[in-house]
């Protein structure tokens, strides 16, 4: 186990050198991609927002203690199993010790001295990360948990609503405080770099917030397990700069510009079944999947299952469930020239 | 009390049909039976319950395996769990104290032998209901069949809406009738303890594993109710169409978690206590000194039982409970590693000053002295609540579990079974192929959870059947999947040196350990009634006393 553990040390150092490898190959397609060197860490200790940063110091903290307490007890462990063996000169049976007060008195306090630190110090820690109410100058963000996928809604600076899905964008160094939601199960809002996970339960509001110090991609995923897809039930959440995000916001208000190329898809997206479950403004008002209206603002597909390109959302159409076996959408068996035409015309949904 | 030297064969058992002699073990009363038969069992699921894990080990070797498609994984992880939980954990945990308590405390029997007979057949058809399900129930959209709905079943995902066919009522019934069986082996056991203890065995003279099952029984008949009420409410709502967890109509799904962990946690000591009670036995025997501090370990036995009571919401840590609620959670939790640490050091004080015999039952439990220990420090990490914001539902979650379970649990069950194994069939298993099976499981053991840990830091979430492959996580996940290969090896060997050691194993006498507890003062095998006489004691350590007539423990009696 002491072998291990060091592996283990290493481990956590290493994984991070990895990922910051693969991290450019795998970089996004979708046209933000700000290339982010630690998009495919979740490193828990690699923290970049306060209540994170609040975690990492107590999980050292405990982390100290708990290594303290591991080299001590399997020190004299593995002492005793060697100095107590039974050798050939002994004969008869050992000596009786049927115990010792003072020794059980020690190894009875000292334990409860441990546990009132560790208990005032994680109490001290929940009271820093553990907020009533919006910090002040907050942006505030409505989250909705679906089978699998996470719907948002946040304020633009003008005071009106943005509702997007899957990729949250927020602005750098402001306090951002989650409302969560459910619409059918229980799921988990986790994102380990900025903050630790709250589950997101229907009839039951709960609150998270974070505060990005720097820009970037920070992933995460769904932690409570929401049944057949909650392995891509993933989250990803887009730290730009203030005016980027006022940008971002902008472009996910304007209306759509009609174009050319997509008014068959148009046509057949209102014929066939998508309507019903797809919004997109001014076109439908369907609720039960998310809002299409800027999909190709989006950097994946199928709450991350895929990133999001011409090729991907063309086989996602043809059928979801080859990217994503067991989503909620089904495949419409559309004919080539149907599946090209709905393809252009989401590609014109910028 | 003398050791008795022989007892009257029954030629008449040698020569019946087989047909007869089956017809004897499903009409018998006797505990010893029963206690065989609910290990057997208990075996059984536990393959079963294994070959389910490595399939699951199989499936996130790689990032994007393809053994399993995920409606069959999830079926994976949630028959796994139960398993193990309701038809391995508890039937021989429950079974061996069945065989053992009535030979330990000098009586004939269990105290209501009938009902013995009845909890184990609710036992054997509720895990038949359950496993039936693979055959005759419909999942989720129809494709799956067995449960999926996780071990411990999170409303609203159980409701029709989201768990349409009825794979979730062969979970609610299969749990709920061998939960039945639990209950009445509980009230059998308490029972036994407290009026059928042989003249002299006062309760401070009871083996300590005794005392062990003592709590553990009046867990098992506080926790496992609310489970079965729980179950009987979801049953409601999914058969009658009513609320209680129906949050689309205003029920509760975190009412459904504070029900189910008030089972759940006092479960896991219900699990962890009658393991912590053979190594009781095993190590002051092994170390050939009586156990350090024998009051002290009632008195923390005794506490566990009752902070377990205390702890349940830790597990809900995530759900948003409010920080007063959230700080006593974590003060109880931690409060519980104060008993459970004296138990480990009383068990170390045994072993300091002893001559330490490593035969397989004591290589178990000095193995199983280290993994708790680890398995208790990554306890109390989860018991710290902000750090459990990052860690709960985590893969480190999962190597927790297993360094206590597994580490605890099921280290204590076998070093338990190659401790009694002669006392039950009169034939020592091999001590050779014991140790190959020790080390096997020991390395494969810590292959397989270790780097669990590692991974749950490096952000993976438990019950997903794949992960994403740009973060780190293969490697993790394979030394995960290789240390099954091992575990494998060395359970492949255990069944083995069992099917040698039935047939030809060294012939084991009434007591090969040089024991001290009155189930070595019988024969090996023991005759159906037990004891030719009713033994009295003088001591915890009666069988010590008759070895060392100079220096009985009675002299002891009192001091430490």
């Amino acid at each position: 186990m002491f072998v291990l553990s060091v592996c283990c040390l290493v481990g956590i150092q290493g994984g991070h050198a990895a990922t910051e490898g693969s991290a450019i190959v795998c970089a996004p397609v979708g046209q933000h991609s700000a290339v982010n060197v630690n998009a495919g860490d979740l490193n828990i200790f690699h923290s970049a927002s306060p209540p994170a940063h609040e975690i990492r110091e107590l999980a050292w903290l405990v982390f100290g203690i708990s290594a303290g307490i591991f080299i001590v007890v399997e020190g004299v462990l593995i002492w005793s199993i060697i100095r107590f063996r039974k050798r050939k000169v002994d004969a008869g049976e050992p000596l009786q010790v049927f115990g010792s007060n003072p020794v059980e008195l020690a190894w009875t306090i000292i334990p409860c001295i441990i546990v009132l630190v560790l208990t005032l110090a994680t109490v001290r820690t929940i009271r820093e990360v553990e907020l009533e109410s919006a910090p002040a100058g907050a942006l505030e963000v409505d989250v909705i948990g679906h089978q699998w996928w996470w719907e948002y809604r946040l304020p633009a600076p003008s005071g009106a609503i943005v509702v997007t899905a899957n990729e949250l964008i927020v602005p750098v160094g402001r306090p951002i405080w989650l409302s969560l939601r459910s619409a059918d199960v229980i799921h988990s809002w986790w994102v380990p770099r900025l903050a630790g996970k709250t589950d997101v339960i229907p009839n039951h509001l709960n609150h998270t917030w974070f505060q990005a110090e720097a820009e970037g991609t920070y992933l995460g995923q769904c932690a409570e397990y929401c049944g057949n897809q909650h392995a891509n039930m993933l989250l990803r959440v887009r730290v730009v700069s203030v005016e980027a995000f006022e940008m971002w916001c902008a472009a996910q208000l304007a209306p759509q510009v009609a174009d050319a190329s997509g008014v068959d898809g148009r046509a057949l997206f209102l014929e066939l079944a998508c309507m019903n479950c797809h919004a997109i403004d001014g076109v439908s008002k369907g609720a039960f999947g998310p809002n299409l209206t800027h999909l190709m603002s989006r950097e994946t597909i199928g709450a991350g299952a895929a990133p999001l390109n011409p090729q991907t959302l063309r086989a996602w159409i043809d059928d979801p469930q080859s990217i994503k076996e067991g989503c909620n959408m089904p495949s419409l068996k559309l004919e080539a020239s149907q599946l090209d035409a709905v393809v252009a015309y989401l590609l014109t949904l910028k | 009390m003398t050791l008795a030297e022989h007892h009257p064969t029954i030629p008449a058992e040698v020569s019946r049909t087989l047909g007869a002699r089956l017809h004897g073990w499903a009409v018998t009363v006797d505990h010893k039976r029963l206690g065989i038969m609910y290990v057997c069992f208990g075996l059984i699921f536990f393959v079963i319950a294994g070959i389910e894990g490595a399939m699951m080990r199989a499936q996130l070797a790689q990032a994007a395996g393809k053994v399993v498609d995920p409606a069959t994984f999830n079926q994976l992880f949630t028959m796994h769990g139960t398993t193990m939980v309701f038809l391995v954990g508890m039937p021989m945990l429950l079974g061996m104290a069945n065989y053992l308590i009535p030979l330990m405390i000098g009586a004939r029997d269990m105290a209501f032998p009938r009902l013995n007979a009845f909890g184990l057949w609710l036992f054997v058809f509720g895990a038949i209901l359950l496993y039936y399900s693979y055959i005759g129930a419909q999942g989720l959209y129809g494709t799956s069949a067995a449960p999926d709905v996780g071990w411990f079943a999170y409303a609203p995902l159980t409701n029709r809406t989201f768990s349409p066919g009825n794979s979730t009522d062969y979970w609610i019934l299969g749990i709920m009738v061998s939960g039945f069986g639990s209950i009445t082996t509980a009230i059998n056991l308490l029972a036994t303890i407290l009026v059928m203890r042989c003249p002299g065995m006062t309760l401070m003279r009871l083996p300590l594993m005794a005392w062990m099952m003592l709590v553990v029984s009046v867990l098992v008949i506080i926790a496992i109710p609310v489970l079965t009420g729980a179950q009987i409410m979801l049953l409601l709502d999914r058969s009658l169409g009513m609320h209680f967890f129906d949050t689309q109509n205003g029920g509760s799904s975190v009412l459904w978690q504070h029900l189910f962990w008030f089972f759940g946690h006092p479960e896991v000591y219900i699990l962890v206590l009658p393991a912590f009670g053979f190594f009781s036995e095993v190590i002051p025997v092994f170390s050939r000194k009586v156990i350090f501090g024998y009051p002290l370990m009632v008195a923390a036995t005794v506490a566990i039982g009752f902070i377990s009571l205390g702890v349940w919401a830790h597990h809900m840590f995530a759900i948003g409970m409010s920080p007063a609620l959230n700080a006593f959670f974590a003060a109880s939790t931690l409060l519980i590693s104060i008993p459970t640490g004296i138990k480990i050091f009383n068990w170390m004080g045994t072993m300091i000053g002893g001559q330490i015999i490593f035969a397989t039952p004591m290589l178990f439990a000095s193995a199983f002295l280290g993994i708790f220990t680890f398995g208790g420090l990554t306890g109390i990490m989860l018991a710290v609540v902000p750090f459990t914001w990052q860690l709960s539902d985590s893969y480190f979650v999962v190597g927790h579990f297993h360094y206590v379970l597994f580490g605890g649990t099921i280290f204590g069950i076998f070093s338990g079974l190659f401790y009694w194994f002669p006392k039950a069939t009169g034939r020592m298993l091999s001590e050779r192929l014991g140790k190959w099976f020790f080390w096997l499981l020991f390395i494969g053991f810590n292959l397989t959870f270790f780097p669990m840990h590692v991974s749950g830091i490096l952000g993976m979430p438990r019950r997903v059947y794949m992960y994403q492959p740009d973060r780190g996580l293969e490697l993790w996940n394979m030394l995960s999947s290789i240390g099954v290969i091992i575990q494998a090896m060395g359970i492949s060997l255990f069944v083995l040196n069992v099917l040698i050691s039935l047939r030809k194993g060294k012939v084991a006498g009434n007591d090969p350990w040089n024991a001290w507890t009155l189930e070595w003062a019988t024969t090996s095998p023991p005759p159906e009634w037990n004891f030719d006489q009713v033994p009295t004691v003088g001591s915890a350590r009666p069988l010590w006393d008759i070895k060392n007539p100079t220096d009985p423990d009675s002299n002891h009696e009192g001091i430490s």
